[in-house]
C-alpha cells in the first residue's frame, strides 16, 4: 500500500494525516509542538511507525513554521499552500477563501479555480490568533475552549488594545473591576474577530465560500462570532484543524 | 580590514563600538554574498570596497579634504550632485542602513520613526561611521516629516542644509525646485570657495548621466530571460554608487556591464531556468540592508529590478546637456529630478506608470512591495500600488519590516509561499 504523509508543525500543535492513494485519510492525528520542533518530528516518525507506516519509505512533506525540522520529509512546503490544498479537498471547493487562526499568525487565504490568488498573514504581533486567547484563557484561569463557551454567554465588555501585553492588562483590571467572567471572555473573543475580520475585509470582498481552519475550528461561538463580523456564513469542520496537514499530504500525493 | 585605527581615532569615532560593527559585517557578507556561486569576476572591486568600507574610500575623502576639497553627506536622490561637483566638490551618501545603528538614534528620535532616519541619526551621535564623520556639511531635504524633524537634531551637531522640496509636480513647482537648486548652489560656492560656471556644469551633467548610463546597462542585463547575476550583488552595486567617485563608479559599472552582456550571449546564468522573477517595489535599501534580497533569492525566487531609491529611482531619466546659460541648466536639472516618483509627491501616479512598466520590461512574474516600518507614506502608497497590480494582472506581496533579524522567518514563510503561488 502506497501511503502519502503530510506533517504540520505548528507553533502550539503538530497535525500529521496519512492518506491512501485515492487521497482518503487512513489516520490523523495531533499533538502539542513543545519546545522543540525536531523532537516533535520525531515522535510523530515514532507514532507512525506504530500505525505500521514508515515515513521514510513514503512520500512526506512538511509545512509549518517548524517544517523544516523534519529530516525525513522530502519537501517543505509554505502553510499557505498546504491549508489551500486541504480547505479546498475538505469542503470541495476551488474558490474559497481559507481563515486560518492559528497558533501564532492568523492566515487570510484566497483561491481561485484550485489555486492560491492572494494571501495575508498577521505581523510580528500576536493580536487575533490563537496565542492571544491563550494568554486571556489563562488570565481568567480558564481553558481556551471554556473560554469560548463563556463567551457565548456574555456581551457587554470590550477590550480596546490589540497588543496581547497591554490587553492582557485591561483583562486583569476588568477582573479587578468585578466584571463577569462571561462578560470578560466575550471580550477576548470580540477582540479576536474583529482583527481577523479586518484582515479577511482587505483580502476580498466577499461572495466566496469562507472556511475555518486551525485549532479554533471547533468552538462553536467564535465560527458564529467571525460570520456575524464577516456578515455571512461561515463553514468548517472538525477535521478542519487537518487542514495543513491534509494539504502537505495531497501535495506529497501530487508528487509535487 | 588594512590599519586605519589611526584615521577613526583622528576622526573622533568611537573605536570601540565601531570595533563590535567591524566584527560583524565580514561575517554578514560572507554569508550573505560570498555563499553565492558563479558571481560575475568584476563584482571583485565591489567585494574590495566591502572588505575596507570603513577605511578605503574615507581615506581618499581625507586626502582630498587636505588638499582642500569639501564633502556634502546627502541623504535623498533629490539633491543634485552635479552642482557638488561643478564646484569641485564631493558627495557621498549617508543612509544607514544598519539595525546597529538603530539604539543610538532612538535616544534622541521617537521609536515610531522609521529605521532608515533612526539609522542615519545614530551612526552620527554615536560616532561610529566614519562618513558620517568626514563630511564637512549634511543637505537634507523637506521630503517626509521624520527627516525633516530629524534635521533639526542632527543640525545641533553638524553644519546642514536644508532644500525646500515641492510636494507636488506642476510647472511651478519644477520652477520653484529649479530656485532651490539655485539656492544650493550658491551655498556650495561659499563652502568649497569655488565658482561653478556653464562649462564646468555641463562637465558635472556629463560625468553623472555616464553614471546613469552604465548603471542601467547593469540592470539591462537582467531584462531578459538569462539572469547573468543576482539581485543581491547588482544591489551591492548600487549602493556602493552613493560612495564612490562618480566617473570611476561609472568606468566599473560598464566593466560589470560588459561582462553581464558576454554572459547572456554566452547564456551563463546564476539561477536555474525557471526561477522566478521578482520586482522590488518600495521603500531604499541603504547598505548594508540585504536581508530581503537573501530571503527571496534564498527561496526560489530572483529580484530582477528594485523600483527604489536604491534601485531605478537612482538612475533613470538623464540630465538634458550642453546648455548654455546657469539657469537653464538649473531649469534641466530640476526637470530630471522632479521625474522622480518619491511617496513624498501627490499625487504620484507616475510611480504606479514606473511598476507597471518596470514589471513589463523585466518580465517579472510578481512583485513584492517594500515598507520600511514607520513610512507612513510608502505604506499609504501601498494601497494604490497593490490595487494597480492585481487590476493588471500582477501578483503582488505587501511587506512591512526594518533592520532587524527577528521577523527573517516570518517573511521566509510569505516570501516562500508567495513564490508558490507563481506557479
Ligand atoms: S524615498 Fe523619497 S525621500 Fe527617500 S531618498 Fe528616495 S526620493 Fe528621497
Ligand atoms: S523610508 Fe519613508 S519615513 Fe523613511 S526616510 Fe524614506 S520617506 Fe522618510
Amino acid at each position: 500500500m502506497e501511503y502519502f504523509i503530510g506533517i504540520d508543525i505548528g507553533s502550539t500543535s503538530t497535525k500529521t494525516a496519512v492518506l491512501d492513494e485515492n487521497g482518503k485519510p487512513v489516520c490523523l492525528f495531533v499533538m502539542p509542538t513543545g519546545w522543540s520542533s525536531i523532537d516533535t518530528a520525531e515522535t510523530v516518525r515514532r507514532q507512525l511507525l506504530e500505525e505500521g507506516i514508515d515515513p521514510e519509505k513514503h512520500a512526506c512533506i512538511a509545512t509549518g513554521y517548524g517544517r523544516i525540522a523534519v529530516p525525513y520529509a522530502n519537501k517543505t512546503v509554505t502553510e499557505i499552500t498546504c491549508h489551500a490544498r486541504g480547505a479546498m479537498a475538505l469542503f470541495d471547493c476551488g474558490d474559497i477563501t481559507v481563515i486560518d487562526i492559528g497558533g501564532q499568525d492568523t492566515k487570510i487565504i484566497r483561491t481561485e479555480n484550485g489555486i492560491v490568488r492572494d494571501f495575508v498573514m498577521n505581523d510580528k504581533c500576536s493580536a487575533g490568533t490563537g496565542r492571544f486567547l491563550e494568554v486571556m484563557a489563562n488570565s481568567l484561569a480558564v481553558r481556551p475552549d471554556e473560554l469560548c463557551d463563556l463567551a457565548a454567554m456574555g456581551g457587554g465588555a470590550s477590550i480596546s488594545s490589540m497588543c496581547t501585553v497591554f490587553a492582557e492588562s485591561e483583562v486583569i483590571s476588568l477582573i479587578g473591576s468585578g466584571e463577569k467572567k462571561e462578560n470578560i471572555a466575550y471580550a477576548v473573543v470580540d477582540s479576536i474577530v474583529k482583527k481577523v475580520a479586518t484582515q479577511a475585509g482587505r483580502l476580498e470582498g466577499g461572495g466566496q465560500l469562507v472556511c475555518l481552519t486551525g485549532g479554533l475550528c471547533e468552538c462553536g461561538y467564535i465560527v458564529k462570532a467571525l460570520s456575524a463580523a464577516l456578515k455571512r456564513p461561515i463553514v468548517t469542520k472538525s477535521d478542519a484543524r487537518y487542514a495543513g496537514a491534509i494539504g502537505a499530504a495531497l501535495t506529497a500525493r501530487k508528487g509535487a | 580590514m588594512s590599519d586605519y585605527v589611526q584615521m577613526w581615532k583622528d576622526l573622533g569615532m568611537d573605536l570601540e563600538t565601531h570595533d563590535a560593527l567591524c566584527q560583524v559585517l565580514p561575517t554578514a557578507f560572507g554569508d550573505v554574498y560570498l555563499s553565492q556561486e558563479n558571481r560575475p569576476e568584476a563584482m571583485g572591486f565591489w567585494d574590495f570596497v566591502v572588505s575596507e568600507i570603513h577605511g578605503i574610500r574615507p581615506s581618499e575623502l581625507i586626502e582630498a579634504q587636505k588638499n582642500g576639497r569639501k564633502v556634502f553627506g546627502t541623504f535623498c536622490v533629490y539633491v543634485p550632485d552635479e552642482v557638488v561637483i561643478a564646484a569641485d566638490g564631493i558627495v557621498t551618501g549617508l543612509c544607514g542602513g544598519s539595525q546597529f545603528w538603530v539604539p543610538g538614534g532612538e535616544k534622541v528620535l521617537p521609536k515610531s520613526t522609521c529605521p532608515l532616519i533612526k539609522a542615519s541619526v545614530g551612526a552620527r551621535l554615536d560616532r561610529t561611521c566614519p562618513f558620517f564623520r568626514i563630511a564637512d556639511m549634511y543637505v537634507g531635504e523637506t521630503t517626509c516629516d521624520g527627516k525633516k524633524k530629524a534635521w533639526e537634531i542632527l543640525g545641533e551637531d553638524v553644519p546642514m542644509y536644508i532644500m525646500d522640496i515641492p510636494q507636488m509636480k506642476r510647472e511651478k513647482d519644477i520652477e520653484k525646485w529649479a530656485q532651490e537648486i539655485a539656492a544650493f548652489a550658491a551655498v556650495v560656492e561659499e563652502q568649497t570657495g569655488n565658482k561653478i560656471t556653464v562649462e564646468k556644469l555641463n562637465d558635472a551633467i556629463r560625468i553623472i548621466n555616464e553614471k546613469r548610463k552604465a548603471m542601467a546597462r547593469v540592470f539591462a542585463a537582467t531584462k531578459g530571460k538569462n539572469l547573468p547575476i543576482s539581485g543581491k550583488d547588482r544591489l551591492l552595486m548600487t549602493q556602493i554608487a552613493f560612495f564612490d567617485d562618480p566617473a570611476r563608479c561609472a568606468q566599473m559599472c560598464n566593466k560589470l556591464a560588459d561582462e553581464l552582456d558576454e554572459r547572456n550571449a554566452k547564456g551563463v546564468r546564476v539561477f536555474p531556468a525557471g526561477t522566478k522573477r521578482i520586482l522590488l517595489s518600495g521603500t531604499p535599501l541603504a547598505i548594508p540592508n540585504w536581508k530581503l534580497h537573501h530571503i527571496i533569492e534564498t527561496s526560489g525566487a530572483a529580484v530582477v529590478c528594485e523600483e527604489m531609491c536604491t534601485g531605478t529611482r537612482y538612475f533613470e531619466n538623464l540630465v538634458e546637456e550642453d546648455k548654455t546659460t546657469l539657469e537653464d541648466q538649473y531649469m534641466a536639472l530640476s526637470r530630471r529630478y522632479m521625474k522622480n516618483n518619491c511617496a513624498c509627491f501627490t499625487p504620484n501616479t507616475g510611480r504606479i506608470d514606473d511598476i507597471l512598466r518596470l514589471a513589463k520590461e523585466y518580465e517579472v512574474d510578481g512583485v513584492i512591495d517594500v515598507n520600511l516600518k514607520f513610512c507612513c507614506l510608502y505604506d499609504t502608497e501601498g494601497y494604490t500600488v497593490e490595487k494597480a497590480l492585481k487590476d493588471a494582472g500582477i501578483p503582488v506581496l505587501g511587506i512591512e519590516t526594518d533592520y532587524t533579524d527577528t521577523d527573517a522567518e516570518q517573511l521566509r514563510t510569505r516570501i516562500e509561499a508567495f513564490v508558490e503561488m507563481l506557479g
